[in-house]
């Protein structure tokens, strides 16, 4: 180890900080791109820093409403979503790691078979929209695919199993605590680190869901953030026809709106998610220990 | 049967009862979203029409997958999806591994926490932001690229949304850009478990670095490559829709290397394209895959049972 230890060290650090460069330097351009002028843009196209500073693409948004209402949806359909899975998912992952309950293993097979096979595509959207009619509805933001997983529900259970010692729960039965009240009481408590992987895991699913937007909603006031940018991403014109009943003088600097809209869709996870890491990579390794 | 013994039992089911209430809003859910789907699968076989649903319209036995597979399609979306799977799949563990071996050499706790928090930074965000991103480098008028790279070197500005040439090697780029920093967690956590012990009497046995990399730290990483690699395999018939739907920005010039199985069925549904056809690639999508996950256990199974799924 010690032959050339000092330019081993220096070669892993030049490695690191040009993967570093690649993972930001994409996320510079793009909030450059919406601080810039648009004329600035159409003439000298992106760049790392804006050759003609303007706020004129956030002023625009900031002129209709639909970007706060998107906001809206998006946070309400993130916070309805997580708490949602944290519940159900403990709920079912709890029983599934005890020992001896009759059918467990039947239960944990249907919940595994999920993550084998699947209707595919079209028989999900035809049974969403004809059975439970749930086109332009809230729901068909939170419901379809992302409440909870056969994956997410095998990780915590074996988080459970290792981390939870039966012998807390027995002497809790013993004291004559009730299951529902060991759940939420003793096991919970105890769960904090993967609650919080799976809520993290859970969040970022939900914020950055554009699918279920452009499958089941057509309606412009149920837009989530992501759901806008998709929509833009292919109509430029997009945004323009949502503003153009508050903004009609307003010429729409397209090319920095499109670039704002996108600063506004991925800053919020970029700021919180640093926080947060420590959970998610923590949650990751707990599950790939098999249970 | 005893009247205590019946009674025992009773009691036995009740004191199981909180634990069945617990589980049904999963089972619930579960069976909505992943299995009352299933039974439409029979939908490849059939002409579908709006009035009479899924299970009203009238049977059409094969013609839907004859439709499938007498265009170009069935071969073109099949292929797609494979070969980038796999290219995904082979780059992304060495780059992963890669990384998780520089990240575990590097010694300043700060540095390493930071280089892990930027690299994961792209998986954090949607695929429809890096369409854009990308689309801030390639566009043709104002990217990036044409701007400031082509032009002032005196080329002439590429259209890259017209040119098949670059996506598979764009394709590839993104998805590792976007993947490693999370894949290389399960690989720095494997490498946290070595016993630097090992390393240390390589070191004074004189052997290289190379060598120490091959015979202590790729063994103590094979079982999660493993596991990693079965998972993918199994998933070798579905693609990453959003890369493949959102990234080329749904240019017709670029489907022959971009469209994918999942793209091909969602343009059916939503009526870009043949709705039988479509069903019937849904199908063979949903069974194939299926097929794929029980052979590769079936192998694992055989060659080292420890690493099988079930």
């Amino acid at each position: 180890m010690v032959e050339n230890r000092k330019g081993y060290n220096i070669l892993i650090h030049a490695i690191m900080v040009i993967l570093c460069v690649l993972c930001l330097a994409p996320f510079v351009l793009l909030i450059s791109a919406s601080l810039t002028s648009e004329n600035s843009l159409l003439a000298d196209g992106y760049f790392f820093w804006p050759r003609e500073f303007s706020t004129e693409a956030y002023e625009y948004l900031m002129s209709g409403d639909s970007i706060f209402k998107a906001y809206g949806v998006t946070i309400l359909v993130t916070a309805i979503g997580t708490a949602l899975c944290l519940l159900v998912t403990t709920m079912i992952a709890y029983p599934l790691s005890l020992p001896h309950i009759p059918g467990k293993r039947a239960i944990s097979f249907l919940v595994f078979f999920t993550m084998l096979f699947s209707g595919g595509l079209v028989p999900s959207y035809m049974m969403w929209t004809q059975i439970f009619h749930i086109k332009n509805t809230l729901a068909a933001l939170i419901l379809p695919s992302l409440l909870t997983n056969g994956f997410t529900i095998m990780m915590m259970r074996s988080y459970f199993q290792i981390n939870i010692p039966g012998e807390v729960l027995e002497s809790a039965r013993i004291d004559g605590a009730k299951e529902w009240y060991i759940l939420f009481k003793v096991v919970l408590p105890m769960s904090l680190p993967i609650l919080a992987t799976v809520g993290v895991m859970s969040g970022i699913t939900y914020w950055n869901s554009w699918n279920n937007n452009l499958y089941y909603v057509t309606d412009p006031n149920l837009n989530t953030i992501q759901g806008l940018m998709n929509r833009m991403l292919n109509n430029a014109q997009y945004l323009k026809q949502l503003a153009v009943a508050d903004s009609a003088n307003m010429s729409a600097p397209t090319a920095s709106v499109r670039m704002a809209v996108v600063v506004l869709g991925t800053v919020p996870i970029l700021c919180v998610y640093p926080f947060f890491q420590r959970y998610f990579v923590k949650g990751m390794t707990i599950g790939a220990v098999k249970g | 049967m005893t009247y205590r013994k019946r009674k025992k039992k009773t009691y036995q089911i009740k004191k199981y009862i909180p634990f069945y209430l617990m589980m049904m809003p999963a089972l619930i859910y579960l069976f909505i979203n992943n299995y009352m789907p299933m039974p439409g699968l029979v939908l490849a076989f059939k002409q579908y029409n709006v009035r009479e649903g899924i299970f009203g319209s009238p049977w059409v036995g094969l013609r839907n997958f004859e439709f499938l597979f007498t265009t170009n399609d069935a071969w073109v979306i099949t292929r797609n999806t494979i070969l980038y799977n796999l290219a995904f799949m082979v780059f992304g563990t060495v780059c992963a591994i890669g990384a998780a071996i520089i990240l575990n050499d590097i010694i300043s706790k700060r540095a390493k926490k930071a280089y892990q928090t930027i690299i994961l930074l792209p998986y954090m965000i949607s695929i429809v932001a890096v369409a854009f991103l990308v689309n801030a480098f390639l566009a043709t008028d104002e990217g990036f690229i044409n701007n400031y790279i082509m032009e002032p070197l005196g080329f002439e500005p590429i259209s890259f949304y017209m040119e098949k040439k670059y996506w598979p090697f764009l394709l590839v780029f993104l998805n590792l850009w976007k993947n490693v920093g999370y894949n290389c967690i399960f690989y720095l956590a494997n490498l946290g478990g070595i016993d630097p012990g090992y390393y240390e009497a390589a070191a004074l046995d004189g052997a290289t670095r190379w060598q120490r990399f091959s015979r202590i730290t790729l063994p103590f990483l094979n079982p999660t490559i493993i596991t990693m690699t079965i998972l993918a395999v199994g998933r070798i018939f579905y693609s990453d829709f959003g890369l493949f739907y959102q990234v080329p920005m749904q240019s017709g010039t670029l489907f022959p290397v971009t469209q994918t199985i999942d793209t091909y069925v969602f343009y059916g549904l939503m009526g870009g394209g043949s709705m039988g056809a479509s069903a019937a690639a849904g199908f063979y999508q949903s069974l194939v895959g299926f097929v794929l996950v029980l052979a590769t256990n079936i192998i694992v199974n055989k060659v080292s049972k420890e690493n099988a799924m079930f």
